[in-house]
């Protein structure tokens, strides 16, 4: 158990920088997730707080000790890489023994732990295999059993999942979670998958650009986006953006119609509308609404994706499995003011849909 | 390998683009192999019969290809076995007689079944009964005569040690070139190459010069230090080394690992496959190398086979039957290498370019 702060962390190679400041605190027992679109600075982030890469400049905490100068194999921290990384010429069990090894651990006391995180992580009858012989789940869960029986203060892991199939990733993502729940460590887990940072974080960092664009945890970004970019990143299908003037009473979209949100959009020439797919209410023609045309309807089945074009601008609309529309039909959309975010100039969240987070509550 | 495999060796040699029959290009392309196997193996194969030949056959002319040799009997009467002619008699007929002795150009034989019968024959009138000989004195007098075995032990302390003290140089030199970061590492990697550019002779001198003022003359370590650090070693397997996941090294600092132990557990096993090609080389190299022993031993103790073969070679009288059988013989631990890691070295020159 041990907290993990980042206070104004920069990364520069060279002349660049990288990582423009980065302030995050870490709880103990949290699992934290980093997100971000790929290049967005998050496994460097991560590399940083591992010790594999020198911090330019701030200051690194771990249970509010600064480790900036502190080796990687000092820090007390464990990684779990994307390729794994398990040395092809040992053994499994060579593999989970030789961390230990190098911390001058007592034979028995290194089978027993092995032996441990190989029940736990069921692995055992895997023990005297090479990584060649192993599948990419018993890889990913010899990988996870190295950093396991270093039994560290917090656990690292740098898009663990991404070399897995579907499925078999769905089914990880179960057992690290459990796996979290079980021995109660910071875990920090780097992704660029917001299905993965969405179920399994308690605590979502999204980045961009190497800045922290939001950090809090996941329905309250999903409900409650500080920015467009959190707003548009988090979600899929994406969230709607439209562009919209303020008006008396309200905002004004393309298309003409009035939406009613008092004094949210005053003292702004132009402003972003947002809203989810599903919070949008598909209808006839003769019904109330921006009306419009389906370019393209997929059925999946227990639900439905909705592309509309309508004279406000393109729509997606989520809606149950039985909805009657096909591509091409004319339609009318109706969009909840209480559920619509508005995004300043500057991309900042203006107003953020009340409607919706009370639906959380 | 390829005899195991379902096509059979047979089948893979006698492969062809015609059906049933011979298309013109297999006709090119079997002649052109029969001449490349003829022009590289036939000089090995001529040295191989060469050293099974007397001293008098190898100056014979024209050469045989096969050793032959007199063939003796021995008669009734004389204690050492005579040599045996064919003998055209002056009556025409031709008989097999032993010669007792030669003097000028008359010969004394005698009919091996009536040793009693001495016959006065002309020279010209008789020819050596010859049969398949091989002359193994030539062999047995290098373990005789010759210290063989002290000169093999210098060739292969030599080629051992030099070997490992190579590997171990350049696998340093090449995991900090290709695995850290350090300003200046392009410039060294640049200089290190650069002396692929200047040929060993050059250098023979200054080498000698050091080898003499560190004491090391007359010494194996004088032939062993000068070839420890290779441009192509390092080159060889920085190439390799290049290609281990980074993300390996980082698991390894992770795990606690010294530099030293991520080198000597992690990054030394994994890169076996091209220690292994370079292996093959430096044991090639240096169990060929003649240039640098020769400048920094003299002793005839320290001779490496090498050497010891240019000793045959006199200025006035060179034993060619020991010659052949030694060269023989210092060509053999090397053809059995190459032909159990041959796999290793076409890889290694396939990836490399060096051999």
């Amino acid at each position: 158990m041990a907290t993990v702060e980042l206070d104004r962390i920069v990364k520069r190679y060279g002349t660049v920088e990288v990582i423009h400041g980065v302030d995050l605190e870490v709880p103990s027992g949290a699992f934290c997730v980093f997100v971000g679109p790929s290049g967005c600075g998050k496994s460097t982030l991560l590399r940083m707080i591992a010790g594999l890469e020198p911090i330019s400049e701030g200051e690194l905490r771990i249970d509010g000790v600064r480790v900036n100068e502190i080796p990687a194999a000092r820090r007390g921290l464990a990684m779990v890489f994307q390729s794994y990384a398990l040395y092809p010429h040992m053994t499994v069990r060579q593999n989970l023994a030789f961390g230990l090894e190098n911390l001058k651990t007592p034979k028995d006391e290194i089978a027993r732990r092995v032996a441990e995180a190989a029940r736990m992580l069921r692995i055992e009858e895997l023990l005297d295999r090479r990584p060649k012989a192993l599948s990419g789940g018993q890889r990913q869960r010899v990988a996870i059993g190295r950093a396991v029986v270093r039994e560290p203060k917090v656990f690292l892991f740098d898009e663990p999942l991404s070399n897995l199939d579907a499925e078999l990733r769905v089914q990880m993502r179960i057992e690290l979670k459990a796996l979290h729940d079980r021995l109660g460590n910071t875990m920090i887990y780097v992704t660029h998958d917001q299905v993965e940072a969405m179920t399994m974080a308690d605590l979502i960092v999204v980045l961009s650009e190497g800045r922290v664009e939001q950090a809090g945890r996941p329905l309250e970004l999903y409900h409650r986006p500080a920015n467009l970019f959190v707003a548009g990143f988090l979600g899929s299908p994406k969230m709607n953006f439209l562009k919209v003037r303020p008006a008396e009473g309200g905002v004004r979209l393309g298309s003409g119609d009035l939406l009613a949100m008092p004094d949210a959009a005053l003292g702004f020439a132009e402003l972003t509308l947002g809203v989810r797919p599903e919070h949008l209410a598909i209808g006839p023609i003769d019904g109330a609404g921006v009306a419009g045309r389906v370019r393209l309807a997929e059925h999946l089945g227990a639900e439905s994706y909705l592309h509309v074009e309508t004279e406000a601008g393109p729509l997606t609309v989520r809606s149950g499995g039985d909805v009657p529309f096909a591509t091409g039909e004319r339609v009318r959309i109706l969009l909840p003011p209480e559920a619509c975010h508005l995004f300043g100039p500057d991309g900042r969240a203006v107003r953020s849909a009340p409607g919706a987070l009370r639906t959380v509550r | 390998m390829a005899s195991a495999a379902s096509p059979g060796l047979v089948d893979f040699l006698t492969r062809t683009r015609g059906r049933g029959r011979l298309h013109w290009t297999d006709w090119l392309a079997y002649g052109y192999l029969l001449l490349g196997v003829v022009s590289m193996f036939g000089p090995v194969v001529w040295v191989v019969l060469c050293s099974f030949k007397s001293e008098a056959q190898l100056m014979e002319f024209p050469p045989s290809a096969l050793p032959y040799g007199q063939v003796t009997v021995t008669v009734a009467g004389h204690p050492e076995p005579l040599p045996l002619f064919r003998v055209r008699l002056p009556d025409g007929s031709v008989a097999e007689m032993a010669q007792l002795r030669r003097i000028g150009i008359q010969a004394q034989m005698v009919d091996p079944a009536a040793p009693e019968r001495v016959i006065r024959v002309d020279v010209a009138a008789r020819e050596p009964v010859r049969a398949l000989s091989l002359a193994t004195e030539n062999y047995t007098t290098l373990f005789e005569r010759f210290h063989f075995f002290r000169y093999l032990w210098n060739s292969v302390f030599i080629t051992v040690t030099a070997t490992l003290v190579m590997l171990l140089v350049n696998s340093m030199a090449a995991y900090a070139l290709a695995k850290y970061d350090f300003r200046g590492r392009d410039l060294v990697f640049v200089l290190t190459i650069a002396t692929l550019l200047i040929p060993p002779t050059v250098v023979l001198v200054p080498v000698f010069l050091v080898v003499s003022e560190l004491g090391l003359l007359n010494s194996p370590w004088g032939v062993i230090w000068p070839g420890a650090a290779t441009p192509t070693g390092v080159f060889l397997l920085r190439q390799y080394m290049l290609t281990l996941p980074d993300e390996l090294i980082d698991a390894a600092r992770m795990d606690n690992a010294s530099e030293w132990k991520i080198y000597w557990r992690i990054v030394l096993p994994l890169a076996a496959p091209a220690l292994a090609v370079l292996a093959i080389f430096a044991v090639m190299w240096r169990w060929n190398d003649f240039l640098l022993p020769l400048i920094v031993l003299s002793r005839s103790e320290q001779f490496t086979l090498q050497l010891a073969l240019n000793s045959f070679k006199g200025e006035m009288h060179t034993q060619w039957g020991n010659l052949l059988a030694m060269t023989v013989l210092t060509l053999l631990p090397i053809t059995l290498v190459f032909g159990f890691l041959q796999r290793y070295i076409t890889s290694g020159i396939a990836t490399t370019g060096i051999k």
